[in-house]
């Protein structure tokens, strides 16, 4: 388990929890990002990181993706 | 035979085709974008089907029906408000799960809801989507679209008019014996609640604390109903150690997997290498390269905006001055009396036409902006500027609306509708009139070329400098002092479209959907100002126009004082600022008319101000007020309350700064 902030580029993650307040966590989950998704790290070098998730891409603030608890696949 | 109106409502994720399939059923002038939430203001268009003709409304996008930002609460509030004869879901088929998010709310909430899988040539041959699966399982018509390819099209229209005869069961689904009993609870505090669709919707808004939605039922008294529903959320999360909202949230998506999981085959193993989306934004959000590529296309832009602009404007310029002259000479061959004439030369032509002159450069402007935002690249802006915009106190998104104030402050106040936060929406609506638009460049040209030939560009340059550093102070100065402004800047979290090639139709009518606010600003709120100011410049009528005797020359008396120790104490300069607010280039032609006409200008200037004191003439005209344009969308856009904090604020920073400037200039003395 590890925040999603660490991933590496071209990881594939699995979302664990959220761990941000309530507004955050669930406007979070609406776009995709919920327990149980898997998503992939498509760059996290520099402020914000951007995640896939199917076709779709999501810009994450660092801040926010230090909250988000997720583990690798294997 | 008779035509039957239906009236639906297209709503779905953004970035889901939602405008293109409104296109296409249409076959209209809707706008074509992929910045998440461009479709802000209201669309609507019509199409004919058999025997009915159908009213379509294209919503904002909106990932739920939880109301975030502006867009989202116009989207929701349409939903549940309008009495619609279907909405249509559309979703992308090749992100299904999110995509169903929004559709099961709409389900739960008991909406005619018609499921529309769009993009559907995109999964060809790598997954299969079992149609009458879906229908099955969700209760709801569904039809594969490709808008962009004029697929499925046809269809989607019978099942619109199909709808209005078939009923819908709200979509249940089950939450866990604990969740369940609460529900229930609370239904029955919802007896006799005033709503069209499924009181078991409420409930669940309810329990997840749903803000808005907890508003509305306590203005119609069901207290109650509140009380056992925030018990209910204190019970739960005690006793299974979860986050209600979350749960809830997590077990819809559980249902939504069941759902795809039992519909989607996968043919092929879908690919998991970078997109060229992808590629391109390794280069385009480079830490190193992200910014200096900003800047080579906004400085392309504003170069060839100013230049291009510049090139019209000198016509749209004479033509004014042309039909000026036409009217004048028409009006007194057949007799008109004086004050007619002054009322259409000084009053409307010139007072309209100073603010057209400016067209040119706002469609140009536009035109590059909405190619940028139709390529996808202006959500990349607000990710590339985030990290420094969060240094100055905003969040990322606030840039781009900083970035169109230069351009015009109207429409660049209305593009801050997509910001979620209220707070930040707010701040950066404040601060945007000190962005120096292109209004503000004709004054500075004419003084800088009187009294800094030598260093216009640079002068010019430190004047924009000086707007941006203004702003900037404001928002943090807002941020400590008013307490609602008050709190964290709101993290950034937004999808990237991928990038696509636009079409110039696309671009156009982008262009002319910004342009026309300010159009219509010029037609209406100018126009009332240019009559009111022509008044007070014309009476007592045996005055010569805005001459001292004026009431207009009176009340530039009275500011005359006002402005001395920013030195420019002349009572004309005074009644140029008060012209100024109808729009800011007009300070130029009031000028021109007070001192004997424009030609004598750069004269009659040199001997009244000096080097320093028209610099700090130009650092009042850049900040002393919004333009009567401007103020009115503050006020569309916020209420009363702010509209007078901007205003008086930025009177009062214009007539310390420029005071300032004026005074420490003097002890260094020049």
């Amino acid at each position: 388990m590890m925040p999603l902030v660490f991933g590496r580029e071209g990881e594939e993650l699995e979302i664990v929890s959220i761990e941000t307040g309530k507004g955050a966590a669930s406007r979070l989950q609406e776009m995709g990002i919920y327990p149980g998704v898997k998503v992939r790290v498509i760059s996290n070098s520099w402020g914000p990181m951007i995640i896939g998730i199917g076709s779709s891409r999501i810009a994450l603030g660092r801040g926010l993706a230090s909250k988000v608890v997720c583990k690798t696949k294997y | 035979m008779e035509e039957k109106m239906l009236r639906i409502a297209l709503i779905g994720n953004p970035n889901s085709g939602k405008s293109t399939v409104f296109n296409a059923l249409t076959g209209g002038n809707a706008h074509v974008g992929n910045w998440p939430g461009v479709t802000v203001e209201k669309k609507e268009g019509r199409f004919k089907y058999k025997n009915f003709n159908v009213l379509v409304t294209d919503l904002p996008g909106t990932y739920s029906l939880t109301a975030y930002s502006i867009d989202e609460r116009i989207a929701r509030d349409f939903i549940i408000k309008e009495k619609l004869d279907a909405i249509v879901c559309i979703a992308d088929a090749t992100n299904l799960t999110r995509n169903l998010y929004l559709l099961v709310l709409l389900r739960e909430l008991g909406a005619k809801t018609i499921l529309d899988l769009n993009m559907s040539d995109l999964i060809e041959g790598k997954i299969r989507i079992d149609i009458q699966k879906i229908e099955e399982l969700l209760g709801i018509p569904v039809v594969m679209t490709s808008a962009t390819r004029g697929i499925g099209i046809e269809k989607l229209k019978e099942e619109i008019i199909r709808a209005k005869d078939f009923q819908s069961e709200e979509l249940h689904i089950e939450y866990g014996n604990d969740i369940e009993e609460e529900i229930k609870k609370i239904e029955l505090g919802l007896k006799d609640f005033p709503f069209p669709y499924s009181k078991r919707f409420i409930a669940l808004k309810l329990l997840e604390g749903d803000p808005q939605i907890i508003d509305e039922v306590k203005k119609v008294g069901f207290e109650k109903a509140i009380e056992t529903a925030n018990l209910a959320v204190v019970n739960l999360e005690s006793k299974f150690g979860y986050d209600l909202e979350s749960e809830i949230v997590e077990i819809r998506y559980g249902f939504i997997e069941s759902v795809v999981k039992q519909c989607v085959k996968r043919i092929a193993t879908v690919e998991e290498k970078l997109s060229t989306s992808d590629k391109i934004d390794r280069v385009v959000t480079n830490r190193f390269l992200g910014i200096p590529i900003f800047a080579f296309f906004m400085w392309i832009t504003f170069e060839l905006t100013f230049k291009l602009g510049g090139f019209f404007a000198g016509y749209i310029d004479t033509f004014f001055g042309w039909l000026g002259d036409f009217i004048e000479n028409y009006l007194s061959r057949v007799g008109s009396s004086h004050i007619l004439l002054s009322f259409m030369k000084d009053g409307i032509i010139n007072g309209v036409g100073t603010v057209f002159i400016f067209l040119p450069n706002i469609l140009i402007l536009f035109m590059f902006l909405s190619f940028l935002e139709d390529v996808g690249y202006m959500a990349r802006v607000a990710f590339v500027m985030d990290k420094a915009m969060h240094a100055i106190g905003l969040p990322g998104r606030s840039f781009i609306p900083m970035i169109l104030g230069f351009g015009c402050n109207v429409p660049a106040i209305m593009s801050t509708r997509t910001i979620p936060e209220e707070r930040d929406r707010l701040l950066t609506i404040l601060i945007n009139p000190f962005m120096s638009c292109t209004a503000r460049l004709p004054v500075y040209v004419l003084f800088t070329s009187v009294f800094f030939s030598k260093n216009q560009g640079l002068i010019i340059f430190s004047l924009y400098a000086l707007g941006i550093f203004i702003a900037i102070i404001s928002a943090k100065l807002f941020r400590i002092t008013i307490p609602s402004l008050k709190g964290k800047i709101s993290p950034l979290v937004m999808e990237l479209p991928p990038y696509r090639l636009p079409t110039i139709k696309g671009v156009l009518i982008h262009t002319w959907e910004r342009s026309r606010a300010f159009l219509k600003k010029a037609g209406t709120i100018i126009f009332a100002g240019v009559v009111v100011i022509w008044l007070l410049a014309s009476l007592p009528f045996s005055q010569e126009y805005a001459s001292e005797g004026t009431i207009i020359g009176q009340i530039g008396k009275i500011i005359a004082p006002i402005l001395k120790p920013a030195g420019f104490p002349y009572w004309q300069v005074g009644v140029a600022l008060i012209f100024g607010i109808i729009a800011k280039e007009v300070v130029i032609g009031t000028l021109g008319t007070l001192f004997g006409g424009e030609e004598n200008l750069p004269n009659v200037l040199s001997k009244l101000f000096t080097p320093l004191s028209s610099y700090s003439f130009m650092v009042m005209t850049l900040l002393y007020i919004p333009c009567i344009a401007s103020i009115a969308t503050i006020k569309r856009e916020t209420n009363w309350k702010w509209t007078i904090l901007g205003v008086s604020y930025s009177l009062l920073i214009g007539w310390i700064l420029s005071i300032v400037f004026y005074q420490i200039g003097r002890i260094f003395g020049r």
